[in-house]
């Protein structure tokens, strides 16, 4: 009982239950042979791509921000990497450099107006999602002359970023695993993540103990915006060409990730194995349904009753969170 | 005669044309408590900004020991010994006591890019702190702080201050959202830190609160000073009366006594 007790004011904790729910769901309704679906590489690889970006976004929302550009931030980061290293035959670290020096810069611009102005930061990674998307389009169209891109990487770059293990798993699962155990650790074992937690919980409090929460912020910002340049490119070398337009449907599968992981909307509370998990949840919801025999148009239909019961669970489980007192031991 | 421990000089402050502090000079001893009272608007908000390093006066000193300081930030006044509890203390409700008590100073084991957060020292320490403040119904640091009573989070506040050797702890209206006994318990731990020699700044408008723990009292009326004594100097009634502008209110019965007597008992009418 005290075991289950822990489990559940732990914020990860309606993540992983919606995942065992979904799961059941499919297998009770579907006729899902759980086998079949846990050796196939489609929802892995789906949560991989939304999971890399879904990491950074989800602790810019435990410090109280958001950031929608990483919709197209993605694309930028795949047509860079085409673009410099495809059409302009440039050495594919150059491209790859290029996409994750686009990110950084990006990043900048959103971390330096969140700080230096009053504007909410939804309206400021709107607009550098709408003026990004613009840009991409016009450098594809005024450069290459076409919304679309080839590029041919060597085979040093396939390996490490764009080639199918044992044929069908993308090798951006270990990448994400990687980031998920690096993010985990820096967020819930070192004093940055406290800090992180802080500004989400009070902002001028946090200013007050001394955190740097300026640069702490902009620090977010580059990496969300870095990282979903990072798919991207990723992505362009996996499948050895660029479009401009996709990466707009990450923006909402993201951000149901995170806040099926358990993250607040507010801030302040959250964890990077709930986002890790709320990932791998979607991912299951909106591809495993393939390996049903329910009709697929359903799946948005059960994505947004996940959400709720997920969000109504969080809620549920962090009331248990701060009411929790342990019995008074009897004195010794 | 030792420099008392912070002494404001001839304070002003202005945001832009409004005057809102006007020539405040001020002493506070170490292991005493000065009462700030003043009615909404005073001003005392704005002065414990000043000393809290968030706004710069417009003139005027602030000496620390006999020395003049300057804070650039609230960093600055806290490395300076200078801690501030404001009303709704103990913030981030949703981490653990023993985080939250070492937000900015998170004590950390390991080395190099490995330095891990010392969570089992942290929650020690915090829960050891404040039950050395009498708080003893908190014994497991991973708690959240939202669990916590107002006036456990006030205590909380206070022990944080103490534990990292703050030699001025201001109080900003620490009782106005308590209920009476969470609000002496409060006040019992005020006296805790005075009698460790931390020197106390305690802004209220609760005269009662104010005489319970005072030893030394300033009254502001629309950003300058009005009134300056020690304890005894002052009866509890003089002193409501100097804060809520006594003279208007005892001239206005004085009014209506008067117009009762040419009336004959009847009061005036309405919207005459």
């Amino acid at each position: 009982m005290d075991m289950i007790s822990a489990f559940v004011r732990r914020p990860a904790a309606a993540s992983v239950l919606s995942l065992i729910g979904v799961l059941a769901f499919y297998v009770i309704f579907g006729g899902v042979d759980l086998g079949r679906l846990a050796a196939a590489a489609s929802w892995l690889n789906f949560a991989a791509n939304l999971g890399i970006v879904a990491l950074p976004v989800g602790l810019l929302m435990i410090a109280g921000e958001i950031d929608i550009s990483i919709g197209a931030m993605i694309p930028a980061g795949s047509m860079t990497t085409a673009i410099l290293s495809g059409y302009y035959g440039l050495p594919i670290w150059m491209g790859m450099a290029g996409a994750l020096a686009l990110g950084v810069v990006v990043g900048l611009v959103n971390g330096l107006l969140a700080v230096r102005t009053n504007v909410p930061t939804l309206i400021i990674t709107l607009g550098t999602l709408v003026g990004m998307q613009g840009v991409v389009l016009s450098a594809s169209v005024l450069l290459t002359g076409n919304a679309s891109v080839e590029v041919m990487a060597p085979d040093w770059a396939k390996f490490a970023f764009g080639h199918l293990i044992a044929g069908s798993h993308q090798v951006i699962i270990v990448w994400w695993l990687l980031l998920t155990a690096l993010f985990a650790f820096v967020v819930h074992q070192t004093r940055y993540g406290n800090w992180i937690f802080a500004m989400g919980g009070d902002k001028n409090s946090a200013r007050n103990a001394g955190i740097p929460t300026r640069r702490l912020t902009i620090v977010l910002f580059v990496l969300s915006a870095t990282c979903a340049a990072f798919v991207g490119m990723c992505q362009a070398i996996q499948f050895n060409s660029a479009q401009v337009s996709g990466g707009m449907s990450y923006i909402f599968n993201v951000i149901v990730s995170v806040v099926v992981g358990g993250v607040l909307l507010k801030g302040g509370f959250g964890s990077v194995f709930g986002i890790f998990f709320g990932s791998l949840t979607f991912a299951v919801v909106s591809q495993g349904i393939y390996f049903t025999s329910i009709d697929r148009n359903w799946s948005n239909l059960i994505i947004g009753v996940m959400l709720l019961i997920a969000v109504a669970m969080n809620e549920t489980f962090r009331r248990m969170a701060i009411a929790y007192a342990p019995k008074k031991r009897t004195a010794v | 005669m030792t420099a008392p421990l912070l002494k404001l000089t001839n304070i002003n402050k202005s945001f832009g044309p409004i005057e809102v502090l006007l020539d405040i000079s001020l002493e506070v001893k170490a292991g005493e408590v000065l009462c700030l009272l003043g009615d909404n608007g005073a001003g005392k908000s704005t002065l414990i900004k000043i000393l809290s390093g968030v706004h710069k006066a417009t003139s005027g000193t602030v000496e620390m020991s006999g020395k003049v300081v300057v804070f650039n930030s609230p960093r600055d006044a806290s490395d300076h010994g200078i801690a501030t509890v404001h009303q709704f203390g103990g913030t981030f409700p949703l981490m653990s006591i023993g985080r939250s008590f070492f937000v900015g100073e998170e004590p950390t084991k390991g080395w190099g890019p490995l330095k891990r957060l010392d969570r089992k020292r942290a929650n020690e320490i915090a829960v050891k702190a404040v039950r050395d403040l009498g708080i003893t119904r908190i014994d497991d640091g991973d708690r959240l702080v939202g669990g916590l009573s107002g006036g456990e989070r006030q205590a909380l506040a206070i022990a944080r201050a103490v534990h990292f050797g703050a030699t001025v702890l201001i109080l900003d209206e620490p009782t106005a959202a308590l209920g009476v006994k969470e609000a002496a318990h409060v006040l019992r731990i005020v006296l805790q830190a005075r009698q460790r020699g931390i020197a106390v700044i305690f802004i209220t408008h609760n005269v009662i609160h104010a005489l319970t723990v005072g030893d030394h009292f300033a009254v502001l009326i629309k950003g300058a000073k009005a009134a300056d004594f020690r304890k005894g100097e002052k009866t509890r009634e003089e002193i409501t009366d100097l804060m809520a502008g006594g003279e208007h209110m005892a001239e206005l019965e004085a009014e209506i006594a008067s117009y009762m007597a040419t009336h004959e008992g009847h009061p005036p009418p309405v919207g005459g």
